[in-house]
């Protein structure tokens, strides 16, 4: 193999893949072309950094130079200034939001990056996915290896039980458990799934870490089938994924090229198959029964639970399902042992997590932090903090499961067990975060919105509960809300939650029953004042002109598409609430900011 | 996949490959590349040092350049940073010169002192 004396990664995630990093890479392919550089520089594509903010990411070897937000336009002169010449080309550099220096040259210097520990992401950003030999060279395979030649299943599965791990796909269950029902479930044959529907709206996790290290999933997935005894593995990944399905496709093909999938891996007897299933885009077929039943080629419809998966479960085998994240914890527990492991983290809550940050944040990514690690550190020394000097107001994690977390519980360090006691959960570990300007009743019924669309209409309590949920939602949003109208939302989230037939519809209520918790007095003020404080709910929406402020210039009346503000020159105007349609032009126009939302 | 031995074989052939994105310690072998450097004959220079280091199988090792160090009259200039060894500056150097520094000073930790600026200004 080649040496080079230089590597760019380009990141080839979604996020910096939507912002253009494609461009880039054949920006950079003809520009080495160009300066005869092809056999010194290395070009590679990844998988994501984390700092999907400013992608597209370009970094540069030896030097770890960090670029963000490059375009086609500025690659002619990253060759020929710092690939040719050796200058790094400083005003291209990141800059840290929380830095008073402006640049910051290498990765190892970002803020973003010094609270976080990248265990479960440590190869994204750092190997081509599309090389099966660097995920190798980074140890690769070698706890496959161990496994099959060193431990037995039941060693295997007590070092799982030992370190800790729990399912990374929002509920907790010890992992080790889980592996350990799955090989005692009396069977011929058995499966080995895992879940990459990642459905929860801005949680992408698991496709970041299938997109820059899929072969650790491979591996961990093998390594799964030896400890019950199966020799058949599912993926289960959505096909809106289309670049996790394309470097999972290469993956498998890659493993198998090279005796690491198939038949007597490793010189032994046991063999190991995977292949994929690609889901049509349905919420409810990341519930695991649902997800079962759609591997199977059925109409993704959850059953009831009993039986298990473990016991009865793809074509009525035992089966063992774990999300993407979980797997990507495995090789590496097998390779540096369950105590290392179980040193991060806290009591009950072993390793680490990845978040999606999304919503009001700068640094919009993913970022990875071990347990406990409070949700202020995560917000504000990872995330750089709320754009534009607003407030924090409430963090939702868990997606359309989830709940709120508000500003009194920003010191709450974050594992499984605080956040379900103060009414949110881990969940797969979107982390949306919300400012003043956002409506806590309009994000509940956003949530409530998503929950009836995906509802799969099987059980009458979700399908039905969930639907008069939104109704008074929209009721209480539109200006019609009365008094009894809480209670009433609260009993039949409560109701709900009892009875639902699985995940989707026991966790709908969530958002609206953790938001009524913390933020009841929004509700109150929709109710009882019909108004909306966050002023996002149009309907309870008024926009009113400051007589004081009013110099009666003219440009709201010019800007206003209904005609609804009149008023003498260089006198105050006034808003005909009847006309107005609150589309906020004149707010915005105003130069004396005299135009208030009221 | 038939043994361990093939894995750890494609680890090894590969490792040298990724190592540049893993850890930044070892010795550096930095060449001036600025324009004064390109014109005397830098880039033969920096190609020798890459190609000695991938001959030898030489692990720990980043080959990587710099603007102006300042003496053009002197260039090619490669600077050699071994850790915990103050800095060797070597001047006036060819390709053959590189094999050279590669095999007495990085290999053998014997610096090539009738290289160096030292030697050159006396």
């Amino acid at each position: 193999m080649k040496l080079y004396r230089s590597h760019v990664l380009v990141c080839g995630g979604t996020g910096c893949h939507s912002s253009g990093s494609a461009g880039i890479i054949d920006a950079f392919q003809a520009e080495l072309k160009k300066h005869n550089l092809e056999d010194e520089i290395k070009l590679v594509s990844t998988g994501c950094f984390g700092l999907c903010a400013v992608g597209p990411v370009v970094v540069v070897y030896p030097e770890g130079a960090f670029y963000s937000g490059i375009k086609a336009e500025d690659v002619p002169r990253i060759v020929e200034e710092h690939l040719l010449k050796g200058r790094i080309v400083n005003d291209l550099l990141y800059h840290d939001h929380a830095k008073a220096e402006d640049v910051v040259s290498t990765l190892d210097e970002v803020e973003f990056y010094k609270k976080q520990k990248r265990m479960a992401l440590r190869n994204c950003g750092v190997i081509n996915p599309e090389k099966i030999e660097e995920y190798i060279a980074f140890d690769g395979y070698k706890a496959l290896a161990r496994v099959l030649t060193e431990m037995t299943p039941m060693d295997v599965i007590n070092e799982i039980k030992a370190s800790g791990l729990r399912g990374r796909g929002g509920a907790g269950f010890p992992t080790g458990l889980k592996w350990e029902f799955a090989r005692k479930a009396p069977g011929d044959k058995k499966y080995v799934c895992c879940n990459a529907d990642e459905g929860d709206p801005g949680a992408f996790m698991d496709r970041s870490l299938l997109e820059g290290d899929p072969h650790s999933i491979l591996e961990a997935m093998a390594i799964a089938g030896y400890a019950i005894g199966s020799d058949q593995g599912y993926i289960y990944v959505r096909a809106e994924y289309p670049i996790a399905v394309k470097r999972l496709t290469i993956a498998i093909e890659q493993a198998k090229e090279l005796g690491l999938l198939g038949k007597n891996i490793f010189g032994t007897d046991f063999s190991f198959d995977i292949e994929l299933r690609l889901g049509a885009g349905a919420f409810v077929c990341g519930e695991e029964t649902a997800l079962m039943r759609s591997i199977e080629g059925k109409r993704g419809e959850p059953t009831p639970r009993p039986p298990f998966p473990a016991v009865k479960g793809v074509f009525a085998k035992p089966t063992l399902l774990n999300n993407v994240e979980t797997y990507a914890n495995i090789p590496q527990i097998i390779l540096n042992g369950a105590e290392w492991f179980s040193q991060v983290g806290t009591e009950k809550s072993k390793g680490t997590k990845v978040f999606a940050l999304g919503g009001k944040i700068n640094n919009t990514g993913l970022v990875e932090v071990p347990m406990g690690t409070t949700l202020r550190e995560i917000i504000y020394d990872i995330g750089g903090g709320i754009p534009n000097g607003k407030k924090f107001k409430a963090a939702q994690t868990g997606g359309p499961s989830g709940g709120c977390i508000p500003a009194e519980h920003l010191d709450t360090p974050i594992d499984y067990d605080s956040l379900a006691k103060i009414g949110s959960m881990m969940g797969s570990g979107g982390l949306i975060v919300m400012d003043e300007d956002n409506c806590m009743v309009d994000i509940a019924r956003f949530f409530l919105d998503f929950t009836v669309d995906e509802s799969c209409g099987k059980c009458p309590p979700c399908r039905i509960g969930t639907k008069r949920m939104l109704e008074l939602l929209d009721k209480i949003t539109s200006g019609n809300g009365e008094e009894g109208d809480i209670e009433k939302l609260e009993e039949l989230g409560n109701n709900i939650k009892a009875s639902a037939l699985c995940g989707l519809g026991q966790t709908a209520p969530n958002p609206v029953l953790s938001t009524i918790m913390y933020f009841r007095d929004e509700y109150e003020a929709h109710i009882k004042e019909k108004r909306c404080p966050a002023g996002v709910c149009r309907n309870l929406l008024r926009y009113v002109i400051s007589s004081d402020l009013c110099r009666g210039c003219g440009l709201c009346t010019k800007v206003c598409p209904v005609s609804a503000i009149s008023g003498e020159r260089k006198a105050p105007h006034i808003i005909d609430p009847d006309k107005c349609i609150k589309c906020g032009a004149c707010a915005e126009k105003c130069p004396f900011h005299a135009i208030t939302k009221g | 996949m038939k043994s361990i031995q093939e894995l750890e074989q494609i680890k090894q052939r590969t490792l040298q490959e990724v190592n540049l994105r893993k850890d930044r310690k070892g010795t550096r072998v930095v060449v001036g590349m600025a324009t004064c450097g390109i014109a005397a004959g830098a880039r033969p220079v920096l190609l020798a040092f890459v190609e000695e280091v991938q001959k030898r199988n030489l692990q720990d090792i980043t080959v990587t350049q710099t603007g102006c160090v300042g003496v053009c009259r002197l260039e090619p200039i490669v600077e050699v940073y071994k850790p915990g060894e103050e800095k060797v500056t070597y001047v006036k150097v060819t390709p053959e010169k590189a094999k050279r520094i590669v095999a007495e000073h990085i290999v053998n930790g014997q610096v090539v002192t009738e290289y160096t600026i030292g030697a050159a200004e006396k």
